[in-house]
């Protein structure tokens, strides 16, 4: 009951931002595509064809975004990136909202000494530098997929884990919280039943701001080199090898670097958007 | 040609279908004091806003407002703030955030004098600070620099009057002036007002939900519902013959002082229901490092006999609320013992037995904030049977909750809504409906009714009252309302700064007061009778802070009564008749009414 009527006031956002309508319909849109473009085409992303090296976009063959330095269609090979990044994203936030939200209910809602000793924590752990610890990760362990995954949602985990307690903590003080202790609700009851649906609008929010952080941070590990490897590819490694060859086929940077623009623009202003329709200040 | 002229103002919002205020005709003369009543959502801070040309963008405003024959409907921010604060002031309901916390009180008021260029700043200083005495403000060079975090709520709401006057403004608007302080602090603040009306010839027009306070202020009244005006008159005649029924309305639902009790009288015999002896609360004072605690409720004991009423006043910040919470286990209690039906109880709320628990039950102060806003109303209203009727059957369950939902005057269709569909009334009534459920024996209502409009008020403490005579219920009503205390309560315990002032039936308490500070608020309290003569303000200053209390009677400082032991000892509280009573001169004072 607590889980389906928290999603409710989700699809009331939904309903009441044209914005966040806008952004979930084009989200939903480069998904399919991603998902059910590799079906359709003729073309796969690892087949290499040496005679036609930085061919240029072309309807022919449904090559549409041309092809790369050792002829492979870079169309296919963006809908392999797309999905890599968002599959990356999307797994990077459950484990930083998994991990965040738990730390961050239990410190706020248990306060005092624990909660000061779990958020110094938080505190140390946002003191290391982050992408060189990460760079480590990678050097030190085999390169593997599952690690990036787990590298970056160990970065995002803190803010969310610093907004969760503070909005517990203004959640436990309220009064439908001594109420319920008052009709003999127990604590787990409180947190299950109370707490955390009334987290949910802000934790929605804030996933859907962190997803685009993870992107980044992806991005950019594949842009030095320690993403994904090939023939696997994300959007990141395809703008990293596009840079390379800019001068003599630019597609090979524009194009995947305008569909990374367009997915982080989409999240971000779907953040936008349902901060403002959560945040019952700007309701008028 | 008379100074203010509104005619046909109507105020449409776009997202609602009826409008703010419709076809709203009023005109003010020089130097008249002037009263708009209405309940939430009649109009009236509309229209005040409307003057000042302070709606938000989305308001369709039409008609005309016109002030000295210029109109200011539709008027640019450079017309409006030629007569904004030199021609038309407004005073803002909350104190607290109508200045702004980072300029110094002195500025504040100065710079509308030099924002009019009035007069030159070394000038404009010794006006502000002429102003600031005016107001009452004690010690005003030290105030003049003071930010107003520093000031007392009362204090504040004087310094806000000080910076609308110091324009010397032909109208002064005052929107609920008084609705955010005590009741001792809001008879300074209304006879501050009307001292300086009367002054300096200003007209002064009173906007507010309080029949009492327009009765002893102003000489005409509009009375406005649902954005219409319903009736206009001099204050005598509305007040004694209405015409329109909504005003009957709201003048015979308004809680009054001197109306019925609406209580039944009980047997004060049987053994006493719940038992709390020698309960002391304290908080850890979090800007000292010394571990200083503020002491919220110094030791008091207290019975509550079963179908009996008991009420607890006092002014804002005397301990009332956390000495309820410190009964409930919602709050650790210092010292003292809590005992239901002969049995102690365990301190914490989350140590009592489920047993206990849905015997003692609270409805809050803020019917929104008390529900769970992602839960419906049916959901709020079945988890106190989920919990301790964990057998009950789903249907079964349904059922009770409607058969509770229409027991409190509420549709079985609002079941399905969420809390912030509700209006306040209702919200309270799921609340009441969420506490009554298990059948308690102890409802502690914290301000229940505060927050609501007078013929809501009305309907819910009728509620409460029909529950207790067909249920056996007792209640512990904490108010700061003396009109509510009268109508309902069989005794009444009076607290300040803690301690308990006095303890005495409904009767003996209204009749004749025994402590200098009972006498003190029901003096306060606007009487909604424009015949009744105006007493002088019956109590000076505010209550100290808890942190450093005054030596011996908490009390002393303010009282007009005090001696010199009254500087030195604390006064146990002692038997006088029927009354308890904590003041060293309870035997030779007469205060009785």
């Amino acid at each position: 009951m607590s889980a389906f009527s928290a999603l409710r006031p989700v699809a009331r956002y939904i309903r009441a931002s044209r914005m966040v309508a806008i952004c979930v319909l084009f989200l939903l849109l480069v998904a399919l595509v991603a998902l059910a473009g590799p079906l359709l085409s003729p073309n796969d992303y690892i087949s290499t064809d040496f005679d036609n090296r930085f061919g240029a976009p072309t309807m022919q063959g449904m090559q549409f975004f041309g092809t790369d330095e050792f002829g492979r269609d870079l169309f296919s090979r963006t809908l392999l990136g797309i999905q890599v990044t968002l599959f990356v994203a999307v797994i990077a936030s459950i484990v930083s909202l998994g991990i965040g939200v738990i730390y961050g209910a239990t410190a706020g809602f248990i306060g005092g000494k624990v909660d000061a000793v779990m958020m110094r924590a938080v505190d140390a752990l946002y003191a290391l530098p982050f992408v060189f610890l990460v760079i480590l990760l990678m050097v030190a362990f085999e390169r593997n997929f599952l690690l990036i995954f787990v590298a970056i949602g160990a970065i995002n985990w803190l803010d969310m884990a610093r907004i969760v307690r503070g909005q517990t903590i203004s959640l436990k003080h309220r009064e439908f919280v001594d109420a319920a202790r008052l009709i003999g609700v127990s604590t787990p009851g409180i947190i299950w039943r109370h707490i955390t649906p009334n987290l949910f609008g802000v934790v929605v929010v804030y996933m859907t701001l962190t997803i685009p952080q993870a992107i980044l941070v992806e991005s950019f590990l594949s842009f030095l080199g320690l993403g994904v490897q090939e023939p696997q590819t994300s959007l990141g490694a395809l703008v990293n090898s596009g840079i390379t060859h800019m001068g003599r086929a630019p597609w090979l940077l524009i194009i995947p670097a305008s569909v990374l623009a367009f997915i982080l623009f989409c999240f971000n202003f779907l953040g936008d958007g349902l901060r403002d329709v959560v945040d019952p200040k700007n309701k008028t | 040609m008379s100074m203010l002229e509104i005619d046909g103002l109507t105020i449409r919002y776009a997202d609602s279908p009826a409008p703010a205020v419709s076809d709203l005709n009023v005109v003010i003369e020089r130097g008249e004091a002037i009263g708009i009543v209405g309940e939430s959502g009649s109009g009236k801070t509309q229209t005040a806003m409307a003057i000042m040309g302070l709606l938000p963008a989305n308001a369709d405003v039409s008609g005309s407002i016109r002030f000295d024959g210029t109109e200011l409907r539709g008027a640019t921010p450079t017309v409006l703030n030629r007569y904004r604060a030199s021609r038309i002031a407004m005073v803002f309901q909350d104190p607290r955030t109508a200045l702004n916390p980072y300029v110094r009180i002195g500025k504040q008021l100065r710079r509308v004098l030099l924002e009019h260029k009035m007069c030159g700043g070394a000038e404009a200083d010794v006006r502000t600070l002429d102003m600031l005495q005016k107001v009452g403000l004690p010690d005003p060079e030290r105030q003049f620099r003071a930010f107003p975090h520093e000031l007392s709520g009362g204090m504040r709401q004087r310094a806000m009057i000080g910076a609308a006057l110091i324009g010397e403004p032909d109208l002064l608007v005052a929107d609920e002036p008084t609705t955010a302080l005590d009741v001792t602090v809001q008879a300074q603040i209304l006879r501050l007002i009307s001292d300086l009306h009367a002054e300096t010839n200003s007209a002064l027009l009173l906007i507010t939900h309080d029949l009492g306070v327009v009765a002893g202020n102003c000489e005409r009244v509009v009375v406005m519902d649902k954005g219409c005006m319903v009736e206009e008159g001099s204050t005598r005649e509305v007040f004694s013959a209405p015409v329109s029924a909504r005003t009957e309305a709201l003048l015979s639902s308004a809680p009054r002082i001197d109306s019925e009790v609406m209580s039944s009288p009980i047997d004060t015999d049987a053994d006493p229901v719940l038992e709390i002896e020698d309960i002391a609360v304290s908080f850890k004072e979090h800007r000292s490092s010394w571990g200083e605690r503020l002491h919220a409720v110094k030791p008091m004991s207290l019975s509550l006999g079963e179908c009996e009423t008991v009420a607890v006043v006092g002014e804002s910040g005397s301990g009332k609320t956390s000495l309820a919470r410190a009964v409930l286990g919602l709050l650790p209690a210092d010292a003292g013992r809590v005992s239901f039906l002969g049995r102690a109880l365990p301190s914490h709320v989350g140590a009592r037995r489920n047993r206990v628990r849905q015997n003692l039950q609270m409805v809050f102060q803020d019917p929104l904030a008390s529900l769970n806003p992602a839960m419906s109303v049916r959901e709020i209203v079945a988890e106190p049977l989920r919990i301790h009727e964990s057998g009950m059957k789903k249907e079964e369950r349904n059922k009770s909750v409607d058969t509770m939902l229409t027991r409190v005057g509420l549709e079985a269709e609002l079941a399905g809504r969420y809390p912030h569909e509700l209006s306040g009334g209702q919200a309270q009534r799921v609340a009441i409906a969420r506490s009554l459920i298990l059948q308690p024996k102890v409802l502690i209502c914290d301000e229940a009714v505060a927050a609501l409009d007078g013929t809501v008020q009305h309907e819910i403490l009728k509620l409460l009252l029909t529950e207790q005579a067909n249920s056996g219920l007792s209640l512990i009503f904490i108010t700061h309302d003396l009109a509510v205390v009268r109508q309902i309560s069989h005794r009444v315990l009076v607290m300040y700064m803690g301690r308990l002032c006095e303890i005495a039936e409904n009767e003996a308490l209204f009749r004749r007061p025994r402590h200098p500070y009972t006498k003190a608020l029901l003096s306060s309290v606007p009487v909604i009778d424009p015949e009744a003569n105006a007493v002088d303000v019956p109590l000076a200053g505010e209550a100290a802070s808890a942190l450093s209390p005054p030596t011996g009677c908490p009390f002393h400082p303010r009282c007009p009564h005090a001696i010199a032991v009254c500087n030195e000892e604390t006064p146990e509280l002692t038997q006088c008749n029927s009354t308890l009573v904590a003041c060293h001169r309870a035997a030779d004072l007469d205060l009785s009414y």
